[in-house]
């Protein structure tokens, strides 16, 4: 239709009442009150986490932040956020998988069953592993999106069934260790490529800062350009201090984990991804309809979106990331255990619902969730330094857990 | 004779709409009142009031019941006095005995235990008063509608009923089921139980009732006593329809009517959940460049069955038949397909089908054309909100902005933005369910306004309604659809709400003899959404 033909229909009563001249400035004061009220949940949840990272460097006396333990941190909760991405696609899509854990651990016994047993180099295994999981995650799926049985069920049915492969393929035996080059993807350390910086990391620190530059400079060009078009957008102070604060925390932790060993592998792989399922989830048409099926399955149907094969593929996609934490926790274990990835799909649910996703779909963000993860990450390393035993650890988390969908449900009810 | 029920000057409305206006409505001891009217015309409203769905206090007027004033709070305040509803969609549990629906509530029991015999020994006693012979232990999932029916019947009995609603009983019942339900009323009569009855059916209705109110727009028109004689269908027709249809169409200034753009051909459509139902009979039409052809019937007539089964197959199996556009056959085997072939459909349920009511106006308008808003599958998103403020400007979408929630905006706003979302596909044809079900005069005013000028553009577009009025106000050419078949067509300027409702009765009377008749239109909805989840 070309656009102009249709002219405004002209009705015989119109209910909107013209804006007061005097009201203008009070109206703008609300649009800001507006703004931070709407956006509460982002600035909160990332504030929350500052505010455990804060408790936990007084409570152990600096340890929490130093570079050994930052780098820690890292390695520790990679795969959960790695897995939390595909997690996070699948509760936006109004489901749930709980077979997660028991994947990456099954996954983690194919590759040194691969690697150790029958000596396959670590790339062919990697994608061999990869390419598993993705099978996996559609055979999950396939019942799922095409027959619309429970993914709780159908999923339920995968953990038992993979935690029971992965016994069966290593015979309730630990498998390892595994050649160094496939540690390195766990635990190890881009190399430095200045000549001469004396035991200084600048390769790691000097990505560490573009990284941070890079994160301000879009968000700058993405203002300017709503600017640009009109488009309201939050008022300036906001604005300058979220940046300055973004550019001086990731320049921080850049500088202070490139102190140990300079950047991890793992790290690098986590950033691509995050940056990868950000964009994939706010910008691209799959995304978008991803978000669709998860608010509202019908009408997402009638609007011409195949909705049962996009369930279908962010299982597949999940199978995937399942994998790669798999491989991630093998190769920083150096063995493959039956016990692998035991309760990880708890903690990565756990990321995600603290994240502020919906338990209902086609609610959740990737930064939300990769806070979350985080949070979860820092209260487990945190107590651990403070010699928390495992026992009340848990408990505190299950609490966190309730709290932060409490707080997220309290909201929406105002 | 005494009332056991008066209801005075009762007024209800619905945020800004009127759906009562000062109804005064009685029921005598042992009378057997009937309610008719449209659909929307207001008696499921009147009989929610006197039931206490909607509680004293949100509405204006006085309830009498036994000659005493009554303040119900709610269903059960009504329930102790004897007033028992029996709703269209029965309200049984299917997968649980006779009698445990019987005595689901009040379930005779000792110390929380429940007395078994005792509960077969009183259900055996209901279902001999209602004529059934069922063990009371059978599932209800295992009787027919009709029976199910008379065990509603009897659960009413089980609570001491006084006066008993039922709300269109025989509706999905064939002629047999309907009889002896109608005989047992008049039995009940005898025994001086009241009853309200709500029917299309106006044989049905001329045959038990004693009295027949008559209720348009939410107001009393008339109301007969049939015992006087001299009440025939007509005269309740001709009361049912008769109203005042200026001004509240936008005239229709010479419409450029062309060749047809959309045909339709022998099609067929059995029911999703039950395959040898037929649904949709051999329905052929057609649909003209710049026309706007209304399809017309009553609520469960099979057209939304209909519309959805031809866009991508969102309701049924077995579905047969030809579609054309432009004389060349079109692929409608998928929603997305039906969209490419150059379809779109305005769901009558905008909330459930319709939008996302969690998200904002842009992404709703962007939703079924994504493409045309993103370039290698990236969202463009400036484009997005300039498509997305063109059309919040052009269809005077009422809003701060168009980053508004869809489920905060008025009804009448949200069908604009379903509208919004079909036009950015830029479909040839438009297939537009109840348009303006749930929408004030004026956004209404505004819908029809559009429509109009779809057409001008030179679209064919499609309106069902139940609304007769708005059919003749709008279109120019109506078909008429009962049970599942197209029984009648007029020219908009020869139809009359008189013609069109006769084709109804018409065909409702020839299809009573035997033939069963099709569900009610909620239970085709919902088994069209259980399509939509399961393929």
């Amino acid at each position: 239709m070309s656009d102009n033909t249709l002219s405004p229909a002209t009705a015989p009563a119109a209910d909107v009442a013209p804006p007061v001249p005097g009201k203008v400035a009070e109206l703008a004061d609300r649009a800001h009150m507006g703004f931070i009220k709407s956006h509460l949940r982002d600035y909160g949840l990332t504030l929350s986490l500052f505010a455990i990272m804060l408790f936990f460097e007084l409570v152990t006396g600096g340890t929490l932040l130093r570079p050994l333990n930052l780098t820690n941190l890292v390695l520790q909760n990679s795969y959960i956020v790695i897995m939390a991405l595909g997690m996070l696609l699948v509760i936006v899509s109004g489901h749930i998988d709980l077979s997660v854990g028991s994947v990456a651990g099954f996954v983690g016994a194919v590759a040194a069953v691969l690697m150790v047993q029958y000596h396959l180099d670590f790339v062919s295994a990697s994608i061999l592993c990869l390419i598993l999981g993705g099978l996996i995650g559609a055979a999950q799926g396939y019942w799922i999106a095409y027959f619309g049985i429970p993914s709780f069920i159908v999923t339920l049915a995968g953990m038992l069934v993979f935690k029971g492969l992965a016994l069966a393929i290593l015979h309730g035996q630990s498998l390892g260790p595994f050649a160094t080059t496939f540690q390195k993807l766990s635990s190890g350390f881009i190399p430095e490529l200045l000549p001469n910086t004396g035991g200084h990391f600048f390769t790691s620190i000097l990505l560490g800062v573009i990284l941070a530059l890079a994160m301000v400079a879009l968000s700058i060009r993405g203002r300017l350009r709503q600017m640009s078009h009109k488009i309201d957008v939050e008022p300036v102070a906001f604005f300058a201090i979220k940046n300055l604060l973004l550019f001086a925390v990731i320049t921080y932790f850049a500088v202070q984990i490139a102190s140990h060993h300079g950047l991890p592998n793992v790290l690098i792989i986590m950033t691509i991804l995050i940056v990868l399922y950000g964009f994939m989830t706010q910008r691209t048409v799959v995304g978008r309809q991803i978000y669709a099926v998860g608010g509202n399955v019908r009408a997402a149907k009638l609007s011409g979106i195949r909705t049962e094969r996009l369930t279908f593929l962010t299982f597949v996609n999940m199978g995937a990331l399942a994998a790669l934490g798999g491989l991630v926790f093998a190769a920083r274990l150096n063995t493959a255990t039956p016990k692998a990835g035991q309760g990880f799909e708890l903690e990565v649910i756990a990321a995600c619902f603290i994240g502020g996703a919906s338990a209902y779909g086609g609610v959740g963000k990737v930064a939300g969730v990769v806070v979350g993860a985080l949070i979860i990450g820092v209260l487990n390393n945190g107590m651990s330094i403070m010699g928390v035993g495992i026992d009340y650890q848990q408990v505190l988390k299950g609490l966190v857990l309730l709290g932060a969908v409490c707080i997220d449900v309290y909201n929406q009810k105002r | 004779m005494t009332a056991i029920l008066e209801m005075r000057g009762i007024s209800k409305s619905f945020t800004g709409v009127k759906a009562l206006r000062d109804v005064s409505f009685s029921v005598e001891k042992g009378e057997i009142h009937a309610l008719c009217g449209e659909n929307g015309a207001g008696k499921s409203t009147l009989m929610k009031v006197l039931s206490g769905v909607h509680p004293h206090g949100s509405y204006e007027g006085q309830i009498l019941f036994e000659g005493v004033e009554r303040q119900f709070r709610d269903i059960n305040d009504s329930e102790a006095l004897g007033i028992i509803i029996i709703h269209q969609e029965l309200a049984l549990i299917p997968l649980m005995s006779i009698a445990e629906n019987i005595f689901l509530t009040r379930t005779p029991a000792r110390l929380g235990v429940i007395d078994q015999g005792e509960v077969y020994a009183r259900t055996r006693e209901l279902l001999r008063k209602v004529g059934l012979t069922e063990a009371p232990d059978t599932l209800i999932t295992n009787i027919g509608v009709g029976k199910q029916q008379l065990v509603e019947i009897a659960k009413a009995l089980s609570k001491q009923v006084k006066l008993l609603i039922l709300d269109e009983p025989t509706a999905s019942l064939n002629e047999n089921d309907s009889q002896a339900l109608l005989d047992l009323l008049l039995e009940f009569k005898a025994q001086g139980i009241s009853s309200i009855l709500i029917s299309h059916k106006l044989n049905e209705v001329s045959r038990v009732a004693d009295r027949i109110t008559v209720l348009r727009d939410g107001r009393t028109v008339d109301t007969m006593d049939c015992r006087e004689g001299g009440v025939d269908e007509d005269r309740i027709i001709r009361k049912m329809v008769d109203r005042d249809l200026e001004h509240r169409y936008p005239t229709r200034e010479n419409p450029q009517i062309g060749a047809p753009v959309f045909e339709v051909r022998d099609w067929v459509v059995h029911h999703p959940l039950h395959p040898d139902r037929e649904m949709v009979k051999n329905v052929s039409m057609h649909v003209r460049r710049g026309e706007i052809v209304g399809i017309a019937g009553l609520m469960g007539a099979g057209r939304t069955e209909f519309a959805m089964s031809l866009f991508g197959r969102s309701y049924g199996t077995r579905i047969g038949g030809t579609a054309t556009l432009h004389g060349k056959p079109l692929d409608l085997s998928s929603v997305p397909r039906a969209i490419d072939a150059g379809l779109a459909y305005v769901t009558e349920d905008r909330k459930a089908l319709g939008l996302l009511l969690g998200e904002d106006i842009r992404k709703n308008v962007s939703l079924a054309n994504l493409a045309g808003v993103s370039s290698r599958n990236v969202i463009d998103d400036i484009n997005e909100m300039r498509v997305a403020d063109r059309y919040r400007d052009r269809m005077r979408i009422r809003s701060h902005s168009i980053y508004q929630d869809t489920g905060k905006l008025s009804g009448g706003n949200q069908q604009k933005v379903v509208l919004s979302k079909w036009l950015f596909t830029d479909p040839e044809v438009l297939i537009l369910d109840e348009p303006t079900r749930g929408i004030d005069v004026g956004a209404k005013y505004e819908i029809y306004c559009i429509i109009q000028e779809l057409a001008d553009q030179g679209k064919g577009v499609i309106v069902i309604s139940s609304e007769m009025p708005e059919l003749l106000g709008i279109t120019d050419r109506i078909y008429v659809m009962n049970e599942g078949r197209f029984v009648g067509e007029f020219p908009a300027a020869e139809a009359t709400q008189e013609r069109i409702m006769r084709a109804i009765m018409q065909d409702a009377a020839r299809g009573a003899s035997g033939q069963p008749v099709p569900q009610q239109g909620k239970d085709a909805r919902e088994t069209a959404r259980e399509g939509a989840l399961t393929p």
